[in-house]
This record gives structure tokens, C-alpha cells and sequence, in this order.
């Protein structure tokens, strides 16, 4: 088959090496990450908190109950990983070449 | 009649010149052709237009109504976005099928009977076989060869189907078909290939990923959504759906978190998505399906755009594997803004498109008190967030820094991203321009306060759950892997037939070889050379075994032979015994 005229990733923009001297991005300093994390967990904080002070347009009896998104998202993200690590992935994973 | 034209014919003829254009004349007739399609799309008005005789039937190239316009919007939007895209592919194969394929995704949305669409079904097949193709490496070469096998045997199935319908009904109109009977159901499977329904999906994931960087913006636009504009058109309502749907929502999450290959996570996350809409048109009330429209039309915007940051991460440094990406935010600031908001709105965060249509299929199902339907779906909001999310932006951008310093995504790479980040926070924040175009006239309020707050609550659960899964080490680590899935069948299988017709075919095929080709002309040979001596030494051999005076055998032998190649037969003799032969016979016949 024909090559296209030109390749679609030019050598160029390939890997540059690391400048030892470059200026520290953002998140390189630990103090940010920790910063952010912080941040993070007061807004979950006080999302649960925000439950007990408005009132809910529930379809469903269970809406109503306290934290039941929080609670829900939660458990559903733990499930996921977990039933994906441990379950799935034993059942399905495969080397690189298995279909080589 | 109108002086429009039909919505296909601009984007399909348009690509005819495209191969003999250069440079900017090139860029520019690319550019122009989805915005002077979609000025003549403005131009016609709903009804039904361009009919012709077709034997006893009636070919229909433009049904318009709301459901076909919306996506006929959608559709021009995302074609220029894509063709901004990728201005820098100087290879005619893509461009000339991108703009085919879109032309065909038209087709399909107009068609207004079943012949029509068919013949534009097949159009895109083959349109985005070559999208897959051009990557032009042996692992795109396979995928794009299995993608058109999968979806020619879908397509014989809705053919199949369609024959059928046509030869029952009597007409070949496209409309409302229901599931009733074997044709209903042929149409039904035919299209639920397109719209990767489990275990007919893995062309989706296996393809998808293989595609060249620009092809995929397409794909991930065109396929599925027709699927779903069909599906919207001919099976509303159908229960069957609300479960394939409730199954598509729930299953690509667990392999979207263990995959590494990050386009490979946002295929999957596109089957996910279109779950939402499949039980959207399986519930098939007013809301449900403006649902289903609602949620294809910023699908098409938001899986666009993840798919075109990562397209420019690969673009940039060569690799997509989460393994070997990290760190980028560095040096593409802006591709991972895009990201972020892609990530945003896929995952339905207020003020996001996916917000203010994923609401409505949730709302559509809690109303229909299908409540397992609506624990997996909001299992699968939770799960969307979590791989396509947060996964993509996070192992992409930030995570460990692999190193990789290079440079921003080219510029009109960064304008589409763009375009189709503004939209898609113009639609969550202004949702009632979006809720206008759908097919049912609706008064839904996303932004109430329990709609925001319970769902920013379940997002910063499921964010706060990777958190803490990733603090403490239990989130699976990226490992380099294939996963099984149900191509397994078909690729496995493949290669068993393969081996099974090499044994089979192969096997006749050398043993004919070995005794017709060989062993047989030899054998004739070696007796034609010398026939007379031969017959006369296996005459001699079978009396010596006969008499068992096998004694002078060598030299009655060597004799002959002699006798043979100097041709010193006593021919009289023989002729003589012929004739006498001959007489008895004839005296014993005739007596």
C-alpha cells in the first residue's frame, strides 16, 4: 500500500529530553498536590452537609434518605475498582501479542 | 419544488474534487463544504422531498421533521469540526471518506424509505473501513478488515430484514416498524450492530483505537448516532431496548477501568453513552426520547472533543498508552483544559452538557418506576466519571510525569477543540437553545436544587472513592495487557476456521498434488516409454510367481528390453494372431 506523503507523528515532536533546570510546573511541589487534596475533601464535607439543609424533589422514597447520592457514588466507585481489579481483569487480561 | 438539494449529495460530491485540490484552495473547499450543506439544509422545509419511482416503490432522499433535523445539525456541526481538525491530513484516502462518510450519515437521517437508507447504511460501512485502513499498520489493517465484516453482516441482516418488511407490508416506506415478527427483528438486530449492542459491540473497541488520530473524531460521530436516529425512528418504545440499553450503560465501565489504551477507555465509554440513549428510546415517552436525541446530540460534542485531545496527545508524542503518558499538562496547557471540559461534561456535571440530558433519561426512567433500570444507570453516572472522567485527564496530563516535554497541539487542532469546548459549556448553561430543536415540545428544568446537588454529590463521591483508591494503592495499576472481550469469538474463532479450511482445503488440495500431479504421471510415464515391454515383463513376472519357476526371469527380461528399444518385434507374427483372433470370433458370433 501507498505511505502517505507525510508520517502523522513527525520525529520533532517526539520525546524531548528532560531540562534538569526547568522551572517546576504546578504540581510538581507537593505542597500544591496537598493544598488541593485539602480543598477536595472540605467541598465533599460539606456537600454531605448541604443534605440536611434543603428540600428534596424525590421520585423515589430512597432519594430522601440522608447522603443517598453521596453514600450511592461512593459504594458504586468501590464496587467498580474493585470488581474490575479483581474479578475482571483475572478473567480477561492477556499478554500484548495474545492475538499476534 | 425546492431549489435545495438533497442533505447528502453536498458533503458526497463535494469530496469528488478534493484529491486535486492543494494547499489552502484545498483547506478551504474542506472547510466550506459542511457550512454550504448546512445553509442548504436550513433551506428545506419539513415535509417530504426528491421522490422517485423506484420499480413498484417510492425512493424518498429527504424526510424532514424535527427528529431528522436535529441530527441533520448535529451531523454538519461535528463534520466541521472534524475537517477543521484535520486540516494538517494531506492524505486523500481520510479526507475523501470523512466527507463520504458524513454525506452518508446524512443520507441515513433523510432517507425517508428503507431502500434508500440501506444503500446509504452500506455507504458509511465502507466509508469508515478506510478511516480504519489508513493508519496503514498491520494491527489498523485487521481491525478495519474486521470492522467491515461485521458490519456486512449486519447490513445482510437488515437487508435481509427489509426484504421481508417490504414483501409484507407492501411498501417500503420508513417509518414506525415496531418488534413484531421475524422481519421486524431482522431490522432490529441488523441496526443493533451499528449501535454496538452487547456482544455485537467489539468492532466498536477494537476499531475505534486502530483508526488514524483524525479518522476516529469521525467515527466516534457518525455510527452510533445514525444507529440511534434509526432506532429513535423505527423501534421507539420498544421494552427490549430499556434492557440492551440498562446492559450497554453498565458493562464498558469495568473494562474502561482496566484498560490502558486511553482511546480504547473513551470506546469504551462511547458504548456506555449510548446506553443512556438506547433506554431513552426503549422507554419511549416524550421525555425519554428527547432524552435519548438530546444526550446523541452532546455525545457527539463531548466524545468528539475527549477523542480529539487524546488524538492530539498521540499526535504530539506517538504514544496513548496510559503507561506511557503523565505529566503532559506541562507542555499542553491548553489540550488539557479542552480535556477537563470534555471530562466535565461527559460525566454530567452542572453547567456541562451531559448534565442537562443524562438528567432526562433518569428522570424518564424514575417516572416509568423502572427502578433497577434507574439504580444501574446511576451506577453507570458514577462509573462514567470515574474512568472517562477522571481516568482520561488524569493518567494523560498529571499522574506520574513520563518525561515527555512536547509541544502544543497544532492550531487548528486547537481551534476544533475548542469550538466543541464552548459548546458543550454553551449547551449545559444555556440548555433551553438545545431543548428547542428536540423532537417533542418539552418544559424541562434541569437545574433544580436537588437535580444539581445530587448530582455534584455523587460526582465528588466517585471522585473522593479515586482518591482514596489511588492513596492507598488498591486502584489497578496500568498494566500493558490485551483484554478479552467478545471479539474473542470472532478473532479466536476466525483463526480456528482459518485452520480448520487449511487442514481441510490444504490437505486435498497437497494430496492431489502429491498423487494426480506427481505420483499418477509418473506412474503413466514410466509405462508409456516402453508400453509393449512392459506389459510383456508383468506378463512374465506373473507367470514365473504363478509356476514358481522363477530361474531365467533376469535374462527373459533383459531380453525383452532389448527386444523393445530396437523395436525388433515380430510384427507379422502378431498380426497374425490378430487376424486369426478376429475370425473365431467372428465365426463363433455368427454361427
Amino acid at each position: 500500500m501507498k505511505k502517505p506523503a507525510k508520517p502523522e507523528v513527525r520525529e520533532e515532536d517526539f520525546q524531548h529530553p528532560v531540562d534538569m533546570q526547568e522551572e517546576l510546573a504546578m504540581f510538581d511541589h507537593p505542597q500544591n498536590v496537598k493544598r488541593l487534596l485539602y480543598g477536595f475533601f472540605t467541598c465533599v464535607v460539606l456537600l454531605l452537609g448541604i443534605d440536611l439543609f434543603y428540600h428534596k424533589h424525590a421520585i423515589f422514597p430512597w432519594e430522601e434518605f440522608f447522603g443517598f447520592y453521596s453514600v450511592y457514588g461512593f459504594v458504586a466507585c468501590v464496587v467498580l475498582v474493585l470488581v474490575a481489579k479483581y474479578i475482571l481483569r483475572p478473567l480477561v487480561m492477556r499478554k500484548e501479542d495474545y492475538y499476534d | 419544488m425546492i431549489n435545495a438539494l438533497p442533505p447528502a449529495v453536498i458533503l458526497i460530491l463535494g469530496a469528488l474534487p478534493v484529491p486535486f485540490l492543494r494547499g489552502k484552495a484545498k483547506a478551504a473547499w474542506m472547510l466550506l463544504l459542511p457550512v454550504v450543506s448546512f445553509l442548504n439544509l436550513l433551506a428545506i422545509p419539513e415535509g417530504t422531498h426528491w421522490t422517485a419511482g423506484f420499480m413498484d416503490y417510492e425512493l424518498v432522499f429527504g424526510q424532514v421533521d424535527r427528529l431528522s433535523l436535529i441530527f441533520g445539525y448535529i451531523f454538519h456541526l461535528i463534520s466541521f469540526i472534524s475537517i477543521l481538525y484535520a486540516l494538517h491530513v494531506e492524505d486523500d484516502v481520510q479526507n475523501v471518506a470523512g466527507l463520504v462518510y458524513a454525506g452518508a450519515a446524512l443520507g441515513v437521517t433523510f432517507a425517508g424509505d428503507f431502500f434508500t437508507l440501506f444503500v446509504f447504511w452500506e455507504m458509511l460501512t465502507i466509508s469508515a473501513t478506510f478511516l480504519i485502513l489508513a493508519r496503514r499498520t498491520p494491527a489498523a489493517l485487521g481491525a478495519g478488515f474486521r470492522y467491515f465484516m461485521v458490519h456486512v453482516a449486519g447490513g445482510l441482516c437488515l437487508l435481509a430484514g427489509i426484504v421481508l418488511h417490504v414483501q409484507q407490508t407492501g411498501t417500503a416506506a420508513f417509518g414506525f416498524v415496531g418488534l413484531d415478527g421475524l422481519a421486524s427483528t431482522l431490522i432490529f438486530i441488523g441496526v443493533g450492530v451499528n449501535c454496538a449492542w452487547p456482544l455485537l459491540h467489539p468492532w466498536l473497541t477494537d476499531a475505534y483505537p486502530e483508526a488514524t488520530i483524525t479518522g476516529t473524531i469521525f467515527l466516534s460521530a457518525f455510527t452510533t448516532k445514525t444507529a440511534i436516529y434509526v432506532l429513535a425512528r423505527a423501534f421507539p418504545g420498544t421494552e427490549e431496548l430499556i434492557w440492551i440499553g440498562t446492559a450497554m450503560a453498565a458493562f464498558p465501565i469495568f473494562y474502561a477501568v482496566i484498560e490502558n489504551d486511553l482511546r480504547r477507555v473513551l470506546a469504551y465509554s462511547l458504548i456506555n453513552q449510548v446506553g443512556f440513549m438506547v433506554v431513552g428510546i426503549g422507554i419511549g415517552t416524550a421525555l425519554a426520547i428527547n432524552g435519548a436525541v438530546a444526550h446523541a446530540f452532546n455525545d457527539i460534542l463531548f466524545k468528539g472533543l475527549l477523542f480529539m485531545t487524546m488524538g492530539a496527545v498521540m499526535y504530539r508524542t506517538g504514544k496513548i498508552n496510559a503507561t506511557d503518558l503523565g505529566g503532559l499538562y506541562r507542555s499542553m496547557p491548553w489540550t488539557c483544559t479542552f480535556c477537563i471540559v470534555g471530562a466535565a461534561s461527559i460525566s454530567a456535571f452542572p453547567l456541562f452538557s451531559g448534565f442537562v440530558s443524562k438528567s432526562m433519561v433518569m428522570e424518564a426512567a424514575a417516572h416509568g418506576n423502572l427502578r433497577l433500570v434507574w439504580f444501574v444507570l446511576l451506577f453507570a453516572s458514577a462509573g462514567v466519571f470515574h474512568h472517562a472522567g477522571i481516568k482520561i485527564p488524569f493518567f494523560a496530563f498529571f499522574s506520574h510525569d513520563s518525561g515527555l516535554r512536547c509541544k502544543e497541539a497544532p492550531r487548528h487542532m486547537l481551534l476544533a477543540m475548542g469550538i466543541a469546548a464552548v459548546l458543550c459549556i454553551f449547551i449545559g448553561s444555556f440548555p433551553q437553545f438545545l431543548y428547542s430543536l428536540l423532537p417533542f415540545a418539552t418544559d424541562y428544568q434541569p437545574y433544580t436544587a436537588s437535580h444539581v446537588i445530587a448530582q455534584t454529590q455523587l460526582l465528588f463521591f466517585s471522585a473522593l472513592a479515586f482518591t482514596l483508591l489511588l492513596l492507598s494503592g488498591i486502584y489497578p495499576a496500568e498494566i500493558r495487557s490485551v483484554n478479552i472481550d467478545a471479539d474473542w469469538f470472532y478473532r479466536k474463532g476466525g483463526r480456528l476456521f482459518y485452520g480448520l479450511a487449511d487442514k481441510a482445503c490444504n490437505g486435498l488440495n497437497s494430496w492431489g498434488d502429491r498423487v494426480l500431479v506427481k505420483l499418477v504421471p509418473g506412474l503413466l510415464a514410466r509405462f508409456f516409454e516402453e508400453p509393449g515391454g512392459n506389459i510383456q515383463k508383468h506378463g512374465v513376472r506373473l507367470l514365473a510367481e504363478a509356476t514358481g519357476e522363477g530361474a531365467d526371469l533376469g535374462t527373459t527380461e533383459d531380453r525383452i528390453e532389448r527386444r523393445s528399444r530396437t523395436a525388433a518385434y515380430p510384427v507379422g507374427g502378431g498380426v497374425l494372431l490378430a487376424v486369426l483372433f478376429l475370425a473365431v470370433m467372428s465365426l463363433l458370433f455368427f454361427l
